[in-house]
């Protein structure tokens, strides 16, 4: 039975190698890899689906990070920022005389769950530079909440500027007076109450990747 | 004592198919159960289960092991197939036309309502139903992670397949099956007894 003790012995050896480097690779982080898979092989421009009016619902107001200030609504300002250019203002009615777009879309939340919801807005391309650079950051007014995009799900024609949610103006909670929505994203990059949006050359910080999620956070 | 040269059983690349997978759907499915406690909606397991499984509050670490180890038993799966597909095991594996018939006989046998030994064979009717199963639920498995891994890109195959809440919930309910596959397939091994086993390990009977 000398070959089969040989043979446990390997299994556990080579068993035993097998395990320590699947330990090793449990410390690096796949999402810089799978960026690199959707956006080179995947893809990221497909259209997300859209839905009947009728189907729409109310979703959970979840992600209050960026909202605690008491602000005034018409004192709200969208600032822009982008290389090269200086710092343009926009007011709500100014993002609202912006072609608009109504779309029934799912909203779909990093934890699992996931809504139709009725959006009406502006797609972000519509304020974007004519030759954008690779990333686009965007901020509550207090900076607490900031998410980084890449340019192509940035420049998607269904990534709004949003001020309507099921027919209503936003609401506090959900973001008024302006929020991204953003179809090809986890609802964790649809940041309400933006203050300001930047174009820019580098990868902007974002505040659930600093938490461990992943950056990209595509669907 | 004297040396028998043992008989051959099964080739070293199934015995690497096989064992691999024991560590990465651990890990596959642990993490998934991290990812669903975010959102239980399907069945609310015990406060204290969670806890004591250490499943709680760490959905950032349960999505980076899923979406790392996805990959791996993809591909060993997929490695699986071809394999057993290119070397012609496959006829050994996919059940014949009457497997169901046969597999009853082989409940009755395990049952022990049957006497007589059932015809010999490398994998009864019954195995070659479950072994075959597995895989097409792992084939259904994997659509449905396209389906809720990427749901705007993959969107042809989540509306296929009744939208994205649904793909969620059978990515969720196949599991279970396969715990119940790996609970059933322990069991058998245990009846089958020691040397069944060690013909895992080392290849022969």
């Amino acid at each position: 039975m000398n070959n089969n003790r040989r043979a446990f012995l390997k299994f556990g050896v080579a068993g035993a190698a097998v395990l320590a480097g699947l330990n090793q690779l449990l410390k690096i982080s796949p999402h810089e890899f799978n960026e690199k898979l959707t956006r080179r092989v995947i893809g990221t421009g497909r259209l997300g689906p859209e839905f009947a009016r009728n189907r729409a619902v109310m979703p959970k107001a979840n992600g209050l990070v960026g909202l605690d200030e008491e602000i005034e609504l018409k004192d709200w300002m969208l600032k822009i920022d982008a290389p090269g250019a200086s710092q343009r203002i926009m007011t709500i009615d100014e993002v609202k005389s912006l072609p608009r777009v109504e779309m029934t879309t799912e909203l779909m939340c990093v934890k699992g769950w996931s809504e139709v919801v009725h959006w009406s807005g502006t797609p972000l391309r519509h304020i974007a530079p004519p030759s954008a650079p690779e990333y686009v950051g965007l901020t509550t007014p207090d900076e607490s909440y900031f998410v980084g995009l890449d340019r192509e799900s940035a420049l998607h024609p269904q990534t709004l500027l949003a001020w309507k949610m099921n027919g209503a103006p936003l609401t506090s909670e959900h973001g008024a007076p302006l929020q991204l929505v953003i179809p090809v994203k986890y609802g964790i990059k649809n940041i309400k109450r933006i203050g300001s949006i930047r174009f820019t050359a580098e990868r902007p910080t974002d505040y659930w990747a600093e938490r461990g999620y992943d950056w990209f956070a595509g669907l | 004592m004297t040396q028998t040269s043992p008989k051959p059983k099964h080739p070293l690349a199934i015995r690497w198919f096989h064992w691999r997978n024991f560590p990465i759907l651990s890990l596959m499915i642990s993490s998934g159960m991290i990812i669903y406690w975010a959102n239980d909606a399907y069945i609310q397991f015990p406060e204290w289960f969670y806890e004591k499984a250490g499943l709680q509050f760490r959905l950032a670490e349960g999505m980076s092991y899923h979406f790392l180890l996805m990959w791996f038993f993809a591909i060993n799966s997929a490695l699986y197939v071809s394999y057993t597909i290119f070397s012609g095991e496959w006829r050994e594996l996919v059940p014949g036309r009457d497997a169901l018939k046969q597999a009853f006989q082989v409940v009755l046998h395990d049952l022990g309502i049957r006497k007589e030994p059932l015809p010999p064979a490398k994998f009864n009717a019954a195995q070659q139903i479950t072994y075959t199963g597995v895989v097409l639920m792992g084939l259904g498995s994997f659509l449905r992670s396209l389906a809720i891994y990427r749901p705007v890109q993959f969107s042809w195959i989540a509306q296929a397949m009744g939208g994205y809440k649904t793909a969620r919930l059978i990515h969720f309910g196949l599991p279970l099956g396969y715990v119940g596959f790996f609970g059933r397939h322990v069991t058998q091994v245990v009846r089958a007894g020691w040397a069944n086993f060690r013909a895992m390990v080392t290849g022969h009977e």
